[in-house]
């Protein structure tokens, strides 16, 4: 097939980007969206023109790199997939394929459709963890944990952390990925001793990184590539406002103990 | 309290505020519709609940203050929610295309702002007469009971009605008032942590139930009105 792509083309930062139109002629259908692109890319590289810069690591879908809004919808078209999974068979021929960056102040671009998802590990430093005691590992099952909470612990664990929810957001607000975090940790008896500062440290840390604030419009979760449920979101305002509300400072989180 | 007061300060914080100012207003909202809903059982009904109103003296003035404020923490934290959520994506997508976000999610601020606004025209109509105020210097003694002369409310809205420019007014600003909920009282469960799949419909059906009750029951007044449906004998 032939398509025609309009590509977010942006050198640095703080330069001015603007959308630059390529044509992908015989297209197989049988290949990924970033294999397309490769196709593109090899064909500038061999005009002498410089290639598309995309982020791409698995590319099989648990890595969460390959950032893209393709026609409006961050990782594309189809449901729980991400951009690396998409096939050109959801394509047909003559399409006109858009395809911009993930757009939100907290994730400035580097270059074209790359951008800096650092905040995102600001967010994780703040409470994405749980203390474990150095030494001999524990055996696996000496901690019980109900199978309905070691389900939905495993549910939000999904989130690669792809940023998808930000960019889908019309507030470019990061809930789901925070709340995937917390309801992750949070149905784990090991997530427990960090409990309300994970809720505390990370919803402060996304806000002060400028992420815009949940309203509720759930086009994250639609744009899950795991499709995690927003319900992670009201669990993490649980969370927030039982700590917020409990009396007493918590000591230090890590350290000696 | 530190933490409290940094935690409410912050995104969480300002969501917890707008739900809680919203279940408020929703509760004045209902108390309001169902009090005027007397205008259907005739004026002695609802000219002796206006007075009763009227009589409250300090308890009164201190819903009303309560009430303002409630409502001027909702609207300003709105306003500083809104400004926040346009900066976090400073450059727009060429392509948007909608799926799980709907028309009253969108446009939460705009049906705020028209409904701000209808509170104003609301209230210089009905309780300051600036608005119509012939009707409302003609109804203020207008109304004999067993302890003097007192406004006679129902004729007051009924002859205000009659207008239809007014009435359409009423029923337009309803229209908005029941879009706003119809988002607003659903995502007022997501807000409060309400997670249980037992609830997972009504936290769906909630927003378009309440939203409907209040736009059948407060247009009604209007409508009826200006159909001639009630109002008879007031001439
Ligand atoms: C009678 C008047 C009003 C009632 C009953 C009402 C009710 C509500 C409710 C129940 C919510 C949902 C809160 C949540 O998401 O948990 C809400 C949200 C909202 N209201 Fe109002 N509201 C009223 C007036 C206004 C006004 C005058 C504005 C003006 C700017 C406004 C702006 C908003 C906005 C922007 C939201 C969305 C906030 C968010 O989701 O974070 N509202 N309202
Ligand atoms: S490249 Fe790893 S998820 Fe797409």
């Amino acid at each position: 097939m032939n398509l025609t792509l309009k590509v977010w083309r942006q050198q640095g930062p703080s330069t001015p980007g603007r959308f630059e139109t390529y044509e992908a002629k015989g297209v197989s259908e049988h290949i990924s969206f970033l294999e397309m692109l490769d196709g593109v890319n090899e064909r500038l590289l061999g005009e002498g023109k410089e290639p598309i810069a995309f982020e791409h690591d698995c590319r099989e879908g648990i890595c969460g790199t390959c950032s893209m809004v393709i026609n409006g919808e961050p990782h594309g078209p189809v449901k729980g997939t991400t951009a690396c999974q998409l096939h050109m068979r959801m394509f047909s021929d003559g399409n006109v394929i858009t395809i911009e960056p993930w757009r939100a102040r907290a994730f400035p671009i580097i270059k074209d459709l790359v951008v800096d998802r650092s905040a995102f590990d600001r967010i994780i430093q703040k409470g994405g963890f749980i203390s474990a005691n150095a030494g001999s590992a524990p055996d696996g099952n000496a901690v019980p944990i109900p199978k309905p909470d070691a389900d939905a612990a495993f549910e939000a664990a999904a989130c690669i952390g792809c940023g998808a929810c930000v960019a889908a957001c019309p507030n470019g607000s990061a809930m789901l990925f925070v709340g995937a975090k917390v309801s992750h940790l949070g149905h784990l008896p090991q997530g427990q001793p960090e409990r309300d500062l994970r809720a505390l440290g990370m919803v402060q840390q996304a806000d002060a990184e400028l992420f815009g604030n949940c309203t509720n419009h759930y086009e994250c979760g639609e744009h899950c590539p795991k499709e995690i449920d927003v319900k992670v979101i009201a669990e993490m305002n649980r969370d927030f406002v039982r700590a917020a509300i409990r009396a007493e400072e918590p000591k230090q989180v890590a350290g000696s103990g | 309290m530190s933490r409290f007061t940094t935690a409410l300060g912050s995104s969480i914080g300002a969501k917890l505020v707008m739900a809680l100012t919203g279940l408020a207003l929703l509760g004045f909202v209902l108390a309001h519709m169902i009090g005027n809903l007397q205008v259907f059982a005739g004026p002695e009904k609802i000219n002796a609940y206006a007075h009763t109103l009227q009589n409250l003296g300090p308890i009164l003035w201190a819903m009303r203050i309560g009430l303002l404020t409630i409502f001027g923490l909702h609207v300003w934290t709105a306003f500083k929610l809104w400004t926040a959520n346009k900066a976090a994506r400073p450059v727009p997508y060429a392509v948007v295309v909608p799926s799980a976000s709907t028309y009253a999610s969108r446009t939460m601020i705009w049906s705020g702002f028209i409904v701000l606004a209808f509170i104003v025209y609301h209230l210089l109509h009905f309780t300051l007469g600036a608005v119509q105020g012939d009707i409302f210097q003609q109804t203020r003694e207008a109304w004999t009971a067993a302890d003097g002369k007192h406004p006679d409310v129902y004729a007051m809205i009924v002859r205000g009605f009659r207008s239809p420019a007014v009435a359409l007014s009423y029923v337009v600003a309803q229209l908005l008032l029941g879009l706003h909920l119809s988002h607003g009282v659903s995502s007022v469960f997501q807000t409060l942590g309400f997670t249980s799949p037992r609830l997972a419909c009504v936290k769906k059906a909630a927003g378009p139930l309440v939203a409907t009750v209040i736009v059948i029951g407060n247009c009604s007044i209007p409508l009826a009105i200006l159909l001639g449906l009630v109002g008879k004998g007031v001439n």
